[in-house]
């Protein structure tokens, strides 16, 4: 592979599967609010 | 009382509670699982090659965070906040003077039957050659044999007659989904996906890391990701990028909207999104690792530049170039196996929730449970799909078809629900106070502005470039008299299926509904 192909397959692999990690442990940290709109007492909250 | 009954979400539209995915994960799962299908494993590679190499990844991520993501995030913020199916959900979105609004719902509902019968040929063929690996069946003519021995093609028109060698394993594959459908979305779709998804995943990166060791492999790898920046000023390279996202992650058509519907009221819904677009996004990244390491190694064995293959993109790419290639391989068998299965487990996966859009749908309007629309719907759709794509005009029929279905369909869709949503609604901002309201990745003006403006600017075009091309040019030099069948035809199945399910009496009342927060809540959260 000559070094601009792999140039740019380093950019996409970190943009890429770096946004997919980055998301996973976003949503891990905080996978739901500490508070919630009126009403919340009266919905299901079992997920 | 809780606002759901209060809202009759128990006791109206179902008689019975949602049902719900057991967890975030067992969502995040199906989502990726319906995202990931075969788009991914053999169009995105042929299309990045195609259109810059490295380049292209430069339009392919601008449209990924602002078209894809943010119709994603609609797609979801409808469902969640609708709680239904794609019907009851545009129908409740409409309110009182826009009831008819449902018909969009039926719009997109309709595309799925479309696609879902022949989607399963597909699978069906995949299956098929899954088996044929492990002998190697195929021979030395792949091209002769997937066309002519496997499906008997004959000239473009609508054959009755069967080719048993399709007809046995696209009944199989019906038999499968419907069960899986039937059992609800628990136990049924979401335990599939997350049984098949992982191994999906393992299976292609065993198939890619043995690409990877192949001769030319590295010389394949080269071509896909060298870029020709001169690509970047051509409008068409942007279009596919845009293209190549939209249709990559099943947006716009219902499933996501049905998908999100089944989630507690309190669930997070823009940071899993997130995690389905980037995870949809690195399995196209990794697909092409694998297909271009493999083409890299034809190359090799052929002794020609992979500018000079053909036939790298598609049903061509599946079902004639990698067999050939398998052919050639050591241990070419279990490599076929790999692809071929990794092949049926995304393709079934997003075959199921295309069909649970049609399922759900059919639950709602008609009161009825999955285990009856699965029995009902399912064996009727399952007898078109047999009688239309099991015969020797089967492969031509689907071409036609999914060309129409994808670029008028869909893209038409796409359109409507966003300029409708948007402009003529005006639900943004309480769509944007209801995503913010229940998510922990906040979305703003720009969010609207991307739905709104960028994403329906960019799918006209798309769709007026595709028309144009259409009807100068036809299709695949098909003659006209089918093509007005099969192509136009198909558009107008699908908007008479519109129009008469929205005319049909609703079994419980959609409209008897609260959403969740309230619209006043929304609007002092939003202060």
């Amino acid at each position: 592979m000559s070094g601009i192909a792999i140039t740019f397959f380093i950019v996409a692999a970190v943009l890429v599967w770096g946004g997919l990690i980055a998301s996973i442990i976003f949503l891990a940290r905080k996978p739901q609010l500490d508070v919630y709109p009126e009403g919340s007492e009266l919905v299901s909250d079992d997920d | 009382m809780s606002v759901q009954q209060q809202s009759g979400e128990h006791g109206s539209v179902a008689s019975r509670p949602r049902e719900q995915w057991s967890g975030q994960w067992g969502f995040i799962l199906s989502a990726i699982g319906s995202a990931v299908g075969l788009g991914n494993i053999w169009r995105f590679p042929g299309v990045a090659y195609e259109n810059g190499g490295g380049a292209f990844l430069i339009p392919y991520l601008i449209a990924l965070v602002t078209a894809g993501i943010p119709i994603l995030f609609l797609d979801y913020a409808i469902g969640h906040r609708f709680r239904g199916s794609s019907p009851t959900a545009f129908r409740r979105l409409g309110g009182k003077a826009g009831k008819w609004l449902e018909s969009l719902g039926w719009f997109q509902v309709w595309i799925c039957i479309i696609i879902a019968v022949y989607y399963a040929a597909v699978v069906a063929w995949a299956a098929s050659y899954f088996t044929f690996s492990f002998d190697l069946r195929w021979g030395d003519d792949t091209a002769g044999f997937f066309f002519g021995e496997f499906l008997q093609t004959s000239d473009p028109g609508f054959s009755s007659q069967f080719v048993p060698a399709v007809l046995i394993p696209l009944v199989l594959v019906w038999v499968a989904v419907l069960a899986v459908l039937g059992s609800g979305i628990a136990k049924g779709v979401q335990r599939a996906n997350v049984i098949f998804l992982p191994l999906l995943v393992v299976a292609f990166l065993i198939l890619v890391v043995r690409a990877l060791f192949l001769d030319g492999a590295m010389t394949g790898l080269d071509a896909l990701f060298t870029p020709d920046f001169s690509a970047l000023s051509d409008p068409s390279v942007w279009i596919a990028a845009y293209s190549q996202i939209f249709f990559s992650l099943s947006i716009a058509f219902g499933i996501m909207i049905t998908y999100s519907s089944y989630r507690s009221r309190k669930a997070n819904v823009t940071a899993p999104a997130l995690v389905v677009a980037f995870a949809n996004s690195s399995f196209e990244i990794i697909a092409g690792i694998g297909v271009f390491a493999t083409l890299g190694f034809f190359a090799f064995q052929q002794g020609v530049g992979i500018d000079e293959l053909e036939n790298i993109t598609g049903v061509s790419l599946s079902f004639v170039t990698f067999p050939a290639i398998v052919s050639q391989m050591p241990g070419g068998p279990f490599f076929g196996i790999l692809f071929f299965g990794s092949l049926v487990m995304a393709g079934f996966t997003s075959l199921l929730s295309v069909l649970q859009v049609v399922s759900s749908a059919f639950q709602d309007k008609f009161g009825i449970t999955a285990r009856q629309a699965s029995i009902r719907v399912g064996v009727a759709l399952a007898t078109v799909s047999v009688l239309l794509f099991s015969t020797t005009t089967g492969v031509i029929t689907l071409d036609t078809v999914d060309q129409w279905a994808n670029n008028i369909g869909i893209v038409g869709a796409a359109i409507a629900s966003t300029i409708l949503v948007i402009w003529v609604f005006r639900k943004g901002p309480e769509l944007a106070a209801h995503l913010n309201s229940v998510s922990t990745f906040k979305v703003g003006r720009l969010w609207q502005l991307l739905v709104g403006v960028l994403a329906p600017a960019v799918l006209l075009y798309m769709l007026i470039q595709r028309i144009i091309v259409l009807v100068t040019e036809g299709y695949e030099g098909y003659p006209l008299w089918y093509l007005a069948i099969a192509g136009w035809g198909t558009i107008a199945v699908i908007l008479i299926g519109a129009i008469t399910m929205t005319a049909l009496r609703w079994k419980h009342d959609p409209d008897d509904f609260t959403p969740w927060p309230s619209a006043q809540a929304l609007k002092e959260l939003s202060k």
